[in-house]
């Protein structure tokens, strides 16, 4: 049976996973992805326990009304856009061109094959 | 009577404002979509116009939709009501559903975008066995949109006796099942495209309406955050503006928030109608795009909502919102009334109910596009449909699904179901994305993995949660009579969403069978190059 999503296999894909290029798409990616995952998921567990566990400190007044709580939820807030924004330049500049490459290569080769 | 007692008592009457005028706003909204939807919907001819709306949506206008779809009528009006009531708590919830698209942004949809081509299904099954794989993805995807579905039903039934005025289960009803109907009629004529153009107008709509009087709230507090805070704790007590006033009553219910931030952070970016949003642009790029409009979008509602909640918990106070036709949700309506009188209340009820509308759409043409293309297509008819026969059993179960969630609708009136939208979550963060995490990431991962987890992480979820103190054992339970509750916590990630995630591990590392090393090649080269993805359909 047949895999619609999946293209007829005119090119051998085991060889363009081993190229030099492809290897290094895939680390790029993965180590940058990866480790700002991890760190992410951390800083937002960090302020869900101490939210839970810790609301003596949260309620500490810094200025005004506002407390540690509300600065640290807001810097949710500015995490998730900085990290955004940084991932977004990260693969425009690093990983979009890389891989046009690799995808025009690969068009070429199999224009021939046809 | 000063004015607090103007809304309380038009609260106790359940007349706040017009309601012919909140129905001719909400009129408009459907006439003027109705014809964008009509003209749309010219050039759905194939699978990937009806699915996918010819792939030919932008970054912008697909983060838009995103924006609309996930938007729903709880996170609008719930958050602003647990704010305005609760505090500093609900102000948490609202956290975990903006950092969650994080997730999704980095690790799942420009791979999914490259991989797949109409549903969840198709990534997952793309080196694995297909049947089995795709049975167990749709069955995951049905699940996620049933409970989704049924809860912002249960919601337009509340939002009726608040914004319309109509208390007796007749009227509501009707009105379940007109706003049904209306569901049924864009997303069969509309498809995808239809779908798209809803929910981005509500977006806009509701984004809009919620700038406006956070501007309007600020001005009356002098553009000082900290002087509405004093304010809000005026009303409220000082506790409003710190964390523990909902979840911090003891250790259980903290255990309890902890467990449902883990299930907020990890569903989002297993959501399959959240998904399939990626496959309705031409490029990976675009859905870079959307979803950092989707983000800007999100986080920037989810600031106003603070403001907004505890706009209401000052200027309203809590007492009154409790006591008004429909509960918590009334915070957002009432300090609509407060602030702009009938008019601003007309515009966000229209927009309340536009976001039930967009919302069941989207649910509806992803429950309708995974079971005709993964169950009908690839699993009955084995992948050969025949011309047009998956865009007609979509159809067909477009209007099934729609009936379902009319009849769902009003069945579930006044039952205390808020609980399926944490289910949902739940379900989507332990059976979907341990495997679509797994498939994308893992070369090892096996069929047997992508099967245990997927139904290990939806069993362990719902079983948990039948069990829980939700559905029965106490007087806020679904079943208030009686007790076989054994499971302490209301919300099961904390349990099922690990465990999806080893299941997968155990069931690839415990099984014999190599999937084809040559396929897994191509998915990754494929993933992470673009090369071979579906390419916009052009007219």
């Amino acid at each position: 049976m047949s895999n619609d999503a999946r293209s007829a296999p005119l090119t051998d894909f085991a060889e363009v996973e081993a190229s030099e290029p492809f290897r290094r798409l895939k680390k790029r990616h993965r180590s940058f992805v990866w480790p700002l995952t991890i760190a992410f998921l951390i800083w937002y567990f960090a302020y869900v326990l101490l939210a839970s566990y810790a609301p003596d400190f949260m309620s500490t007044k810094v200025w005004g009304n506002i407390n540690v709580g509300l600065l640290l939820g807001l810097g949710q807030f500015v995490s998730t856009f900085a990290i955004t924004t940084w991932y977004v330049s990260f693969a425009n500049r690093q990983l979009d061109p890389l891989a046009a490459e690799i995808r025009a290569d690969l068009e070429a080769r199999e224009g021939v094959a046809r | 009577m000063n004015r607090t007692d103007i809304i309380r008592a038009a609260a106790e009457s359940t007349e706040i404002g017009n309601p012919i005028l909140n129905i001719s706003i909400f009129g408009a909204f459907v006439l003027v979509t109705l014809v964008i939807v009509l003209r749309a919907s010219r050039n759905n001819k194939t699978a990937a116009d009806y699915y996918a709306a010819g792939r030919s949506f932008t970054g912008p206008q697909n983060g838009t939709a995103i924006a609309g779809d996930y938007l729903s009528a709880a996170s609008f009006l719930g958050i602003c009501g647990a704010i305005a009531i609760n505090g500093y708590d609900g102000f948490l919830y609202s956290i975990g559903f903006l950092v969650a698209w994080l997730v999704a942004l980095l690790l799942v949809a420009e791979l999914m975008r490259n991989t797949g081509k109409f549903t969840m299904a198709d990534v997952l099954s793309f080196r694995l066995k297909q049947r089995p794989v795709r049975l167990a993805a749709a069955t995951t995807t049905l699940a996620v949109c049933f409970f989704y579905l049924l809860a912002q039903m249960a919601g337009a039934g509340g939002l009726v006796s608040l914004l319309l005025g109509i208390n007796d289960q007749v009227g509501q009803s009707v009105v379940v099942a007109v706003v049904g109907a209306l569901m049924i009629l864009y997303v069969l004529v509309g498809g995808m495209k239809g779908t798209t153009w809803v929910q981005i107008i509500k977006a806009v709509l509701l984004i809009a309406g919620a700038f406006v009087m956070t501007v309007w709230v600020l001005a009356l507090h002098g553009f000082n955050l900290s002087e509405l805070l004093g304010a809000a704790a005026s009303v409220g007590g000082e506790e409003v503006l710190n964390p523990g006033k909902q979840y911090g009553v003891s250790d259980l219910s903290r255990l309890d928030f902890v467990s449902l931030a883990l299930a907020l952070v990890l569903g989002t970016a297993g959501l399959p109608h959240v998904l399939m949003r990626f496959y309705t642009v031409p490029t990976a790029r675009e859905a870079r795009r959307s979803v950092v409009w989707a983000i800007w979008l999100i986080g920037a509602f989810y600031l106003f909502t603070l403001v907004l909640g505890y706009g209401a918990g000052a200027l309203i106070g809590a007492d009154t919102i409790t006591s008004a036709p429909g509960g918590v949700n009334s915070a957002a309506p009432l300090l609509a009334f407060e602030l702009g009188g009938p008019l601003l209340l007309g515009f966000i009820s229209a927009v309340a109910f536009a976001t039930i509308l967009a919302v069941v759409a989207g649910l509806t043409i992803t429950a309708a596009a995974s079971f005709s293309h993964d169950v009908y297509a690839s699993v009955i008819k084995k992948g050969n449909p025949g011309p047009g026969g998956e865009v007609k059993v979509a159809r067909i179960t477009v209007v099934v699904i729609g009936l379902l969630a009319i009849v769902g609708g009003i069945g579930v009136q006044g039952q205390n179901i808020a609980f399926l939208v944490a289910l949902a979550f739940a379900v989507a963060a332990s059976a979907n994305l341990p495997t679509i995490i797994y498939s994308l990431f893992w070369r090892r991962f096996s069929t047997r993995g992508a099967l245990w987890s997927m139904y290990g992480g939806l069993g362990s979820a719902v079983i948990l949660i039948a069990f829980s103190g939700v559905v029965s054992g106490s007087e806020t339970s679904m079943i208030p009579g009686v007790d076989f509750s054994w499971f302490p916590l209301n919300n099961p990630g904390i349990i099922s969403i690990p465990l999806g995630f080893i299941l997968g591990w155990l069931g690839t590392v415990t099984s014999s069978r190599r999937e084809d090393p040559a396929v897994a090649a191509e998915m990754e080269v494929r993933s992470l190059t673009g090369h071979g993805a579906e390419k916009a359909t052009s007219h």
